[in-house]
């Protein structure tokens, strides 16, 4: 870390511009000029919204610009609305099917990715983030064939083994395990280079050490890689909780014909899609921000306990 | 919190090639020692194989799709090798849709916010790393904190203010909220600390230099790749972004190539082989992009992640 951080060091500069005959006023404010376009930005197009919608919540309020203070009764209403909890329970169903394995994937990769002797390293770590440049609706649209249930090359494997078609975009489970694929997909590779890079700052020593005294992979893995790599895995889980209970453009294009309801059942309706739906569809704003604060709370908490849970990963060791 | 470490320790792996490696195998199999692989083992190569065909398949099959037309979505078995009508698929893209223009919008919004990403972020960086000014430390908690809150949950006041301002349906909207980005800054920041000296900045103030000059003339250039590399995940970033652009942008001539590839799809439900068409065209930039500078990509997301 530079040591201008210091207050000392702080000192220490202005000393050195003291010594010079004029310090203009242009040159101290010339800082904040240079940090201002960020928080100017995230003012108007950040924080004003993010309270702004709290306000939005508690109005019937729509686009044409009618609004009644209505108090909590959105939040009410959001309660004892069943597509609001279908679709609470749709974002987990997708979050915690394409979280998981998507870590320990990552996890494995990465392991396997930090040996000192390994060829076409370079190779490799590109191909992974192939997925990852690859935008959500072009990925969404070929899971999609891959995944038909008359046409797609999965399920002519399932047939060739002599089972059943599975219907993936209609069914519940079935879509979900879906979206969750094409989350997974997109989104390994790019953590398994942040595992990496983690790894890479392990001392080798470490791993022949252990290696000497007789530690398989195995025991290495639980015992050295796991613990060193704590601190990134809780801010992996953290950011894909943030950007899985977000989850909006997978649902979306997985069923042209249906749009924001996901089917029609709602079977993958997340909650993005029905905030989006309220807000954009029907245009009932304030229930829609109603949506959006109830998803924020749930992404706190949520957040939270994934933080105090990923903080035990390895600590034992 | 992230660290950057100026260079991963990989010294110690060098020297040693010949640890006892695993119990049961029996060490000087085949491999001539000194040229010895360690412990890399076969099933290592099978894993990462695999892993590689899982990611590059399914581009590779909606290239077999597009380049074959609607009907090898529906052949039975599965069409593997790719047909001869990209051109004769393509040309009706463009013809179905306004797809040429949407390209070019993509480019335009994608071009603008990665510049600004790397010179407004590398600018503010710089600041925070090298430049005292007061309520600094406050305004670098500030912008950590921003970090965490998920943004897209307010998207309806967004649109309101989009609205206030007159920019639905048009390319500000995008543009103007990407430019510049908390992580951008932290990134910069701390690229800027572990590889600026300095002395060679205070060197350059007794001399008389403005900050400004201090920036343009020696800062920056000495962080540049950092910047370009910051740039250039701006600019997949904002090239695939979906749900802003399909909030408010509302007519054809101003779509992005992804809300494009989005009208494909459903004013066309059945046809398959034209989406996937399009979604093939909107990939092949970046892919290109990728083959250029994929290296500096992934050293630059590794360079920003948590290390030790």
């Amino acid at each position: 870390m530079s040591a201008t951080l210091t207050p000392q060091a702080g000192r220490a500069t202005r000393g050195t511009t003291a010594t010079k005959p004029v310090e203009s006023r242009w040159e101290r404010l010339a800082p904040y000029g240079y940090v201002a376009p960020f928080y100017l930005l995230f003012a108007v197009f950040g924080l004003f919204p993010l309270v702004f919608t709290f306000v939005v919540a508690l109005f019937d309020w729509n686009p044409i610009g009618d609004r009644t203070f209505v108090g909590l009764d959105n939040f009410v209403r959001l309660g004892e609305d069943p597509r609001f909890w279908n679709a609470l329970r749709n974002t987990f169903s997708i979050w915690i099917l394409s979280t998981v394995p998507q870590l320990v994937i990552a996890l494995v990769l990465a392991q396997v990715l930090n040996k000192a002797r390994l060829r076409f390293a370079s190779f490799w770590r590109m191909s992974m983030l192939v997925p990852y440049i690859t935008s959500v609706a072009a990925t969404t649209i070929v899971f999609a064939q891959l995944f038909d249930r008359d046409y797609g090359l999965l399920n002519f494997f399932i047939g060739l083994l002599g089972f059943e078609h599975v219907d993936f975009k209609n069914t519940v489970l079935g879509s979900h395990v879906l979206i969750a694929v094409m989350v997974t997909w997109r989104w390994f590779g790019y953590t398994t280079l942040l595992y990496l890079a983690s790894l890479q700052a392990v001392p080798r020593d470490l791993y022949e050490a252990a290696s000497v005294d007789g530690a398989g992979e195995v025991k290495q893995f639980f015992n050295i890689t796991l613990p060193s790599l704590r601190p990134v895995i809780i801010f992996t889980v953290i950011t894909s909780t943030i950007g899985g209970l977000q989850i909006f453009t997978e649902p979306l294009l997985l069923q042209p014909t249906s749009g924001t309801t996901c089917g029609a059942e709602r079977q993958c309706q997340t909650l993005s899609l029905f905030q989006f739906e309220q807000g954009f569809g029907v245009f009932n704003f304030g229930y829609g921000s109603a949506i959006g604060v109830a998803l924020f709370a749930i992404i706190v908490v949520v957040a939270l306990i994934n933080y105090l849970l990923s903080s035990r990963v390895g600590r034992r060791a | 919190m992230a660290q950057l470490v100026d260079a991963p320790d990989r010294s110690s792996a060098a020297g040693r090639s010949k640890g006892p490696g695993r119990r049961r195998e029996p060490r000087l199999d085949r491999v001539p020692r000194g040229r010895q692989v360690g412990r890399v083992r076969w099933y290592t190569y099978a894993v990462l194989t695999l892993a590689v065909l899982a990611c590059l398949f399914p581009l590779y099959w909606m290239f077999v799709v597009a380049s074959a037309g609607t009907e090898a979505a529906a052949e039975m078995p599965p069409r593997v090798v790719p047909g001869g009508r990209l051109l004769v698929v393509t040309q009706l893209v463009f013809d179905t849709i306004p797809f040429l223009r949407s390209l070019f919008n993509s480019l335009v919004v994608a071009g603008l916010i990665a510049v600004g990403q790397a010179f407004l972020c590398a600018l503010a960086g710089f600041a925070f790393a090298k430049l005292a000014f007061k309520g600094r430390d406050a305004l670098f908690l500030l912008l950590v904190l921003t970090m965490t809150v998920p943004a897209s949950l307010s998207v309806i006041p967004q649109y309101m203010i989009i609205a206030q301002l007159g920019w639905v349906d048009s390319l500000q909207a995008l543009v103007v909220p990407g430019l510049v980005s908390a992580f951008g800054i932290f990134w910069m920041r701390q690229h800027i600390s572990a590889t600026i000296d300095d002395q060679l900045l205070q060197a350059a103030r007794v001399d008389g230099a403005s900050s400004w000059q201090i920036f343009s003339k020696i800062a920056f250039p000495i962080v540049r790749p950092a910047a370009f590399v910051l740039g250039l995940l701006g600019f997949v970033n904002a090239w695939n972004d979906f749900l802003w652009p399909f909030i408010v942008l509302k007519s054809p001539e101003v779509y992005t190539a992804q809300i494009a590839i989005k009208a494909l799809q459903s004013n066309l439900t059945v046809d398959l082989g034209l989406a996937m068409a399009g979604s093939f065209l909107v990939t092949v930039p970046l892919l290109v992009l990728f083959a250029f500078f994929g290296r500096q990509m992934v050293s630059g997301i590794m360079d920003g992640a948590f290390k030790g």
